[in-house]
């Protein structure tokens, strides 16, 4: 059991720095969620609610963004691994099995913490003012890290079938899409009855309904265990599926 | 010779209706350099692959250093290393954190691992590259570099799977004697190839491979001895006399090619001897002898005929 740790340790020490040293993945990272932050504040914040009431609403809505993005990347190191032949020689080895999907999966989250640590002191500055106190960042940091994993194993999923590294990304479309059509930029209710019914049941809402409750002092109400039953439920399956192909498949 | 350190016994691996390895037998003996040889896709890769516990057989049983890959793939795990077809080291990380982060998922901790890493890398020549990224490597040193990671601890049972495919000629010898030396400690080692010269400088044994069965098995010598092709080849001076010496050894079955005669032979020197004193006593001079002895190619290429 102490072995298993320290494997696990020991990887994500490799994927941390793989991440320092692919500087222009970190870059963008970092880059995009801001760049979308302040484009939505500034070029459609004006037109949604004139009296800058936007920044406040669409906050969280950003940091969810930013998270799956970075989430949904985690599988592309994994592919990379498989398709070089890496993972023939740490599958040879007397070491925890999953080891490197942790490794990968634990570092990408690190980095993702980071980044959205990064996107809420920008969003400080231009006039973000949470209402949250420190159990209410702390439960907002647990659904988040929640969801980054789910997320992360989906993707790590994707990785482990990819035959390339670029294919490996696909799952990065799904997740960059899916929060428009959810409450994270526009209230459900200003939605075209069908698309409405979609928004108001599928995954990203209730989480980003727990997050804007938990820093904007919105009502959480169910939001709260709706979003852990998805994503706790969605984070198991990712991960029994993902144990699964990483143990059948091997690379050429 | 100790005892066999890999024994595997009717070996079976299909990939949907494709047979890969059909009813393998293969026994390895402790400190020994036992070659499979054989052609692209004859199984040699899936077979070290069953061996280093990678994928599982659909038949068969195979015990490396004392375990059975299938019952015990830890223990075998700890007894093994394996190099395989591509260099599988990390693109992102140097030479040197490559080697360090084996050595501690060998449970070398970090001040072990740091010092095997500096040993490794001097003794495989790549001290100056040690602290460069891999991505910038040439594939020699990826090849030296994925070579010294499989030795980070000494395993007892090395895999090499085509460890000099791509290679250029210096980077190859270089490889051969790493192995040699590796040999020479009492490593075993396995290794897969389709250049028949690399097997026959570096294997105690060779076992050839065709379409997933070993169709021959021995020593490069017994191998070339099951062809029974040794010919020695006199060269006749003047193409007049050709004629007349295949008179003279007209109880043999000698034929003339290209002014030369050509006659199966044992190899000693005594027959040898003796056909050229028959010749001279008939008054043909021969100007040149060659015995020729067939090569690992004539082996191979006969054996997989068809």
């Amino acid at each position: 059991m102490l072995a298993a740790i320290d494997d696990a340790g020991i990887m994500i020490g490799r994927s941390l720095r793989h991440a320092r040293r692919a500087l222009d993945t970190l870059f963008i990272g970092v880059l995009l969620p801001v760049l979308m932050l302040l484009l939505f504040v500034y070029v459609f914040g004006g037109a949604i609610a004139p009296d800058g009431a936007y920044l406040t609403y669409v906050v969280p809505g950003i940091v969810l963004l930013c998270a799956g993005y970075g989430a949904a990347s985690a599988g592309v190191p994994v592919a990379d691994d498989m398709t070089t032949g890496a993972i023939d020689r740490f599958r040879s080895l007397p070491i925890l099995r999953s080891a490197v999907l942790i490794g990968h999966v634990t570092a990408g989250l690190i980095r993702n913490l980071c980044s959205t640590v990064l996107v809420l002191a920008v969003a400080f500055a231009i006039g973000f003012r949470p209402v949250a106190g420190p159990l209410d960042w702390l439960l907002a940091a647990a659904v988040l890290t929640l969801y980054i994993l789910a997320m992360s194993w989906i993707s790590v999923c994707f990785g482990l079938v990819a035959s390339s590294v670029e294919s490996a990304s696909s799952f990065s479309f799904v997740v960059l899409f899916l929060p428009y059509l959810s409450s994270a930029f526009v209230p459900v209710e200003t939605m075209p009855t069908v698309l409405r019914g979609f928004a108001e049941h599928q995954p990203m809402t209730p989480v980003i309904e727990t997050l804007r409750g938990l820093m904007t002092g919105t009502p959480v109400a169910g939001a709260a265990w709706t979003a852990v039953a998805w994503f706790g439920g969605l984070l198991i399956v990712a991960y029994a599926v993902a144990t699964v192909l990483y143990n059948r498949r091997t690379s050429r | 010779m100790g005892g066999a350190v890999i024994e595997v016994r009717g070996l079976a691996k299909s990939y949907g209706a494709m047979r890969v390895l059909r009813d393998l037998d293969m026994t390895v003996p402790a400190g020994s350099v036992f070659a499979l040889l054989g052609p692209n896709g004859a199984g040699k890769t899936t077979a070290v692959r069953i061996l280093a516990t990678l994928i599982r057989p659909d038949a068969g049983t195979a015990i490396v250093a004392g375990h059975d890959v299938l019952r015990e793939p830890r223990r075998v795990q700890r007894a093994i290393s394996l190099t395989g077809q591509y260099a599988a080291v990390d693109e992102l990380l140097t030479g040197e954190e490559n080697l360090v982060l084996l050595g501690r998922l060998r449970r070398l901790g970090r001040r072990g691992s740091r010092r095997r890493a500096a040993e490794l890398l001097a003794q495989f020549d790549l001290v100056d590259a040690g602290r460069r990224l891999v991505r910038t490597y040439s594939g020699g040193m990826r090849r030296r570099l994925d070579l010294a990671a499989s030795l980070v601890v000494s395993p007892r049972v090395l895999f090499l799977d085509e460890p000099t495919t791509g290679l250029d000629p210096r980077s190859r010898q270089s490889t051969w004697s790493a192995v040699r030396a590796l040999a020479g400690r009492g490593v075993t080692v396995l290794l897969t190839t389709q250049y028949l010269a690399e097997a026959d400088q570096l294997a105690d044994r060779i076992a050839l491979l065709d379409r997933g069965e070993i169709i021959a098995e021995g020593t490069a010598a017994e191998l070339k001895g099951q062809l029974s092709g040794e010919r020695v080849e006199l060269w006749i001076g003047e193409p007049a006399m050709v004629d007349r010496a295949l008179a003279v050894l007209s109880d043999r079955p000698a034929g003339a090619e290209r002014g030369a005669l050509v006659v199966p032979t044992n190899g000693t020197a005594a027959e040898v001897r003796d056909l050229l004193n028959r010749l001279d006593s008939a008054g043909v001079a021969v100007d040149r002898v060659a015995v020729h002895r067939p090569s690992l190619d004539d082996v191979f290429l006969t054996m997989t005929k068809g």
